[in-house]
């Protein structure tokens, strides 16, 4: 695994932040600026997930290689309550918060893998993934 | 980061010239619907040009702009919303469904203007008093 670049989200700054970081490393990693966009719009959504729910969390950014394909990873990770029931916060228009209810069914519309692990009571960790092939 | 408001006659441009946090967001939401009563506006344009990303919280918020300023009598158009941009909304889920946009701040005008001149037609306009 090559090396993590690590932004701790406990303001709405740090979402700025997780957000611009993902783009610029997606940048690196030779993706297109419409892929960028979309990676900092799911970045922006699960890291403001993090803020309202959990208060406080991490993102973590690192770049893969599987075969001809690069992939962006993105973990956020939190300590905060937990998701209650997860497969309705994966459902369009459901809040606990008052939102939009966009947030992590839009992020994982958004992205190519995304895995939600969450336990009540522990945490919650949202691992999501976005490939492109290396010789496109 | 504050969000300039520029007055130019009956409307308020707000120019949105660097990434926004939840709170600047939030803040640009208060001035803007304080300045439509202090100046009598009757529109109102949010230039998104320079946002690099548009998540739920700042279409929310332009979304709630929109139909605050609506109540307070003045109309609002969304401008300068990016390709990829629009593309990520898409794919978030989020429409702005409701609100007015145009692709620049030249049409964002010419769209304000339209309205204006559609609320005089209808007799429902404000006697201009300029």
């Amino acid at each position: 695994m090559a090396e993590e670049l690590l932004i701790p989200i406990a303001a709405d700054t740090d979402v700025v932040t997780a957000r611009q970081r993902g783009r610029d490393l997606a940048a690196e990693a030779g993706f297109s600026s419409g892929d960028q966009t979309v990676i900092a719009a799911a970045i922006s959504e699960i890291a403001r997930n993090i803020l309202m729910y959990a208060k406080r969390g991490e993102v973590a950014l690192s770049v893969v290689t599987n075969g001809d394909r690069q992939g962006v990873v993105v973990v956020a990770r939190d300590q905060g309550p937990g998701i209650r029931d997860p497969e309705r916060a994966l459902e369009d228009g459901y809040s606990t918060s008052g939102g939009l209810g966009l947030g992590l069914p839009g992020a994982r519309r958004l992205m190519d893998d995304f895995n939600l692990d969450s336990s009540v009571g522990k945490g919650t960790t949202v691992t999501m993934k976005k490939w492109r092939r290396m010789n496109a | 980061m504050e969000v300039p408001i520029l007055k130019q006659g009956h409307y308020l441009i707000a120019s949105i010239q660097s990434a926004l946090t939840d709170a600047d967001l939030s803040q640009l939401r208060e001035a803007l619907i304080e300045r439509v009563g202090r100046f009598r506006a009757r529109g109102v344009i949010v230039d998104v040009t320079a946002l690099d990303v548009m998540d739920s919280f700042a279409v929310r918020t332009l979304r709630d702009i929109a139909h605050m300023a609506r109540l307070r009598g003045a109309e609002t158009v969304i401008v300068g919303i990016q390709p990829e941009v629009a593309f990520a909304m898409v794919q978030l889920g989020l429409t702005l469904k409701g609100v007015s946009t145009a692709l620049d701040l030249e049409e964002g005008l010419l769209f304000l203007d339209h309205q204006a001149q559609l609320r005089i037609e209808r007799g429902t306009g404000r006697i201009d008093r300029g």
